[in-house]
């Protein structure tokens, strides 16, 4: 069956034995192939050399605050929803070096970083990861500066999605319209099927690349029944969904929301050890890190994830501008949910659940807007002014 | 020209220092070549093995080969910064932001309001506006700093006051040490000068009660709330609208500002921080 | 009196006063000057005057030893300097100095005091003008604690 021509938009079937040759080709084709794998008792991205690295029979339990591991029922290996780990660590990096300076009798000299990026295959991205994906092309390469780094790591990418199989217990891409079905982005998207003994993928490219890669595999056209099973799988997870979030105007919501007593609720609650900014896969905040080395004439910049949750965030001459727990949850949801938009005409939040489950207090971001638009200060302002004197109207 | 990578500093070495108040002090640069800049914008200086720290350009920009910064050392950079001295090498990033509308102004009257070190930032806007001062109906300088030992640019301030086409009424919080001059609050001065508040721009630097202040204050004499520009101050970190230090509300400072019409940050000036 | 007259008429004080209420004003006015360094009035004296600077500058101080006089506020011309005449006990609770050659219009506390108390009108539109320059002040007072330039 192979070079058959594997032409974008049209479905194909792989079966299941015939799945490694996907790492092989890639390998052959001289990426460095990364997926999901075992690690630490989670499911996280890291290089994979074949199928049998992947979590082959494993899914997870997600709730706020809550992962585990257990046995799926079956030989699955996309069988889960999301890990603690996204795509950005590989496209932004928690660590990059930006450039190098040497110090000669009252001399500069500085060289800037020149970037070796490997190219890449993502194994495994889900939908609501694409969608995270094109929001930080936006930030990245949309504005006025371009992230020179991000951009070169990002063109050296080929990215193998899987539409989501199951839906974790945090997961609510379907409120945010970013799921579990991958429609764009990637260059070949696989629908993993078990049914009555059989274990296959059905595949189609979305670029020309995905296309070629396509044809070099064992496949053949999808059968009817073959594309049916892969619907049906896609609609199971999508009425899975453990959460769901009304964003009907959000923008507006949040905006008018910015002294809701709710804020004082989740602050008290709230660590601010801002795991939910390293698990986000949109989050994107850094700052810069100045060394010198011990002689005093060299020195590196480094660029580090940030996180808007730390006092040093926001700090100027004088103290921290969000000096409260209240001021920085309150600047990372109104961010997430309502500024991004104004920014960068997207939503900043993709509903992959994240930052529930690894919250170590188990907030809930759903339960947050909730619990605003309950109490929507536009609706209720009125309702807490008392009495009036006949003659005030 | 700018460094060919915005994340990459440029050196540039020092080539004067001058102590203007007990903690504050402008160093000129030379940039070895033009170093075309807009009345408000800001540059990212490095000083190897000290850091990077956001400062506006204080100096003129009707001579770009010249780059001046005013500096207060309040911080652990600005601190180290207080050592320099000629002949030493600064990287420097930018020139980053949007500037104060000074072509928007033309035509109509003018009114600079700074507080403390936020002349600094203006200096460059008023030195325009007086090369090019046939454009521009009455200009005016309120400025109020908190002591007389904290006033920027003493002998440009009666360089300024003694010529007849810009009003400059200066005032301190505090009147320490012989001062003759006015104590009150800069929005007290804002009674004090004749302008046609429909056609008047007014450029406000500070902190940023003080602008919430004198916002209030000229909104008593009927100024436009529209005519009114600000330049805000968040921590800045790579100045390109890349990091996310910067926000306010949904702007960055380092690339939608740092000046911006008052009109557009009003709502969040109010809130608590934001 | 019909210079004195267009003088306070044409104080920022009196911007929006009815005639009938500038002439009842100047019935109480009268022109001064002061020198440079020259004490207005002291702490603890009786307010008998407040003043309408035409020109000049005067200076609020108060003395604490030993750091000596302090400077509250300054006054130009256009402002009103004194309130204490309108509140018993009638007493400066700062002293004034001119810090230049001031001239100014002198009102006589007791003639507009009972001016005020027979014609309400214009006892309003006064208390009105003091209302407003005391929360101006009060205003410029808080702004000035903040210190916001440290």
């Amino acid at each position: 069956m192979n070079g058959e021509p594997a032409t974008t938009g049209r479905q194909f079937v792989i079966e299941r034995e015939h799945f490694d040759q996907l790492f092989e080709l890639l390998a052959r084709k001289g990426y460095r192939v990364v997926g999901p794998r075992i690690r630490d008792g989670a499911i996280v991205y890291d290089q994979v050399n074949s199928a049998a690295d992947l979590p082959a029979g494993w899914t997870e339990e997600q709730e706020g605050g809550k992962y585990r591991l257990k046995r799926r029922e079956d030989e699955a290996l996309f069988g889960y929803a999301v890990g603690p780990h996204s795509w950005k660590k590989f496209l932004h990096p928690p660590n990059v070096r930006l450039w190098q300076a040497m110090r000669k009798e009252g001399s500069l000299e500085v060289q800037e970083e020149k970037q070796e990026v490997p190219k890449t295959a993502f194994i495994g991205a889900r939908s609501c990861e694409l969608h995270a994906i094109a929001v930080q092309d936006r930030v990245f390469m949309n504005g006025p500066y371009l992230d020179t780094s991000y951009r070169l790591r990002r063109d050296s990418v080929f990215i193998v999605a899987v539409n989501c199989g199951c839906a974790g217990g945090t997961c609510f891409c379907v409120s945010m319209n970013t799921g579990p079905k991958a429609t764009s982005g990637f260059d070949l998207v696989l629908t993993e099927a078990l049914e009555e003994g059989r274990h296959y993928f059905v595949a189609e490219s979305g670029t020309e690349t995905g296309a070629a890669v396509l044809a070099e595999l064992s496949q053949r056209p999808a059968e009817d029944r073959e594309i049916r099973s892969a619907e049906e799988v896609v609609a199971r997870t999508a009425g899975q969904m453990g959460r769901t979030m009304d964003v009907s105007d959000i923008k507006g919501l949040l905006y008018a929301n910015y002294e809701h007593p709710r804020w004082d609720n989740v602050a008290a609650r709230c660590l601010t050890c801002g795991n939910c900014t390293s698990v986000c896969p949109t989050c994107f905040c850094t700052t810069v890190e100045d060394v010198t080395d011990l002689s005093g004439q060299k020195a590196e910049r480094w660029q580090k994830w940030d996180s808007c949750f730390t006092m040093d965030f926001s700090y100027i001459h004088g103290g921290s501008v969000r000096s409260t727990p209240k001021a920085r949850y309150r600047q990372w949801m109104t961010h997430k949910l309502a500024t991004w938009i104004d920014q960068f005409g997207t939503s900043g939040c993709v509903g992959c659940g994240r930052c529930i489950t690894w919250c170590p207090v188990a907030i809930d971001i759903t339960e947050e807007v909730r619990a605003i638009r309950e109490s929507d200060f536009r609706r209720t302002k009125r309702d807490r002014h008392g009495d009036t004197g006949t003659d005030s109207g | 020209m700018p460094s060919a990578h915005p994340m990459v500093p440029l050196p540039c070495s020092v080539r004067r220092i001058q102590r203007e108040t007990h903690d504050t002090f402008s160093v000129e640069l030379s940039p070895g070549h033009e170093f075309p800049f807009v009345a408000g914008q800001f540059n990212m200086l490095y000083w190897f093995g000290v850091g990077e720290v956001a400062i506006s350009i204080s100096g003129d920009p009707t001579k770009p080969g010249r780059l001046t910064h005013t500096i207060r050392s309040v911080g652990s950079v600005t601190q180290g910064l207080q050592k320099l001295k000629p002949g030493d090498v600064l990287g420097v990033r930018g020139p980053f932001g949007k500037g104060w509308p000074v072509e928007t102004a033309a035509g109509g009257d003018l009114m600079f309001v700074a507080g403390g070190v936020g002349l600094a930032p203006l200096r460059p806007a008023i030195y325009y506006v007086l090369a090019n001062r046939k454009r521009y109906g009455r200009v005016v300088l309120l400025y109020g700093a908190r002591t007389p030992a904290d006033i920027l640019y003493k002998q440009e301030l009666e360089r300024w006051r003694a010529r007849f086409d810009l009003q400059v009424h200066v005032t301190v919080d505090h009147g320490t040490g012989g001062w003759q001059g006015r104590v009150g609050v800069v929005t007290s001065l804002i009674s004090k000068p004749d302008f046609d508040p429909g056609s008047t721009t007014v450029m406000i630097c500070g902190p940023e009660v003080m602008m919430r202040f004198t916002e209030a204050e000229l909104e008593k004499r009927e100024l436009p709330p529209q005519n009114i520009y600000i330049s805000v101050e968040r921590n800045m970190k790579c100045a390109l609208g890349l990091c996310g230090h910067c926000q306010f509300g949904p702007t960055f400072i380092c690339k939608d500002g740092p000046v911006f019409p008052y009109e557009s940050l009003r709502r969040f000036l109010a809130i608590r921080e934001v | 009196m019909e210079t004195l007259e267009r003088i306070v008429a044409e104080h920022p004080f009196a911007k929006g006063l009815k005639d009938r209420d500038v002439k009842l004003m100047v019935g109480c006015a009268s022109n001064v000057r002061f020198d440079a360094g020259e004490t207005i009035f002291r702490e603890g004296e009786e307010a008998k005057q407040f003043y309408l600077l035409r020109q000049g500058r005067v200076a609020l101080e108060m003395f604490a030893a030993p750091r000596g006089p302090i400077t509250i506020m300054t006054l130009e011309d256009g402002e009103v300097l004194g309130w204490s005449w309108l509140f018993p006990p009638y007493r400066w609770k700062f002293d004034a100095r001119a810090l230049e050659l001031t001239r100014a219009i002198a009102l006589d506390a007791e003639c507009l005091r009972n001016k005020c108390e027979q014609d309400h009108d214009l006892g309003y539109e006064l208390l009105k003008r003091f209302a407003l320059m005391i929360e101006q002040r009060l205003q410029a007072t808080r702004f000035q604690l903040l210190n916001v330039y440290a």
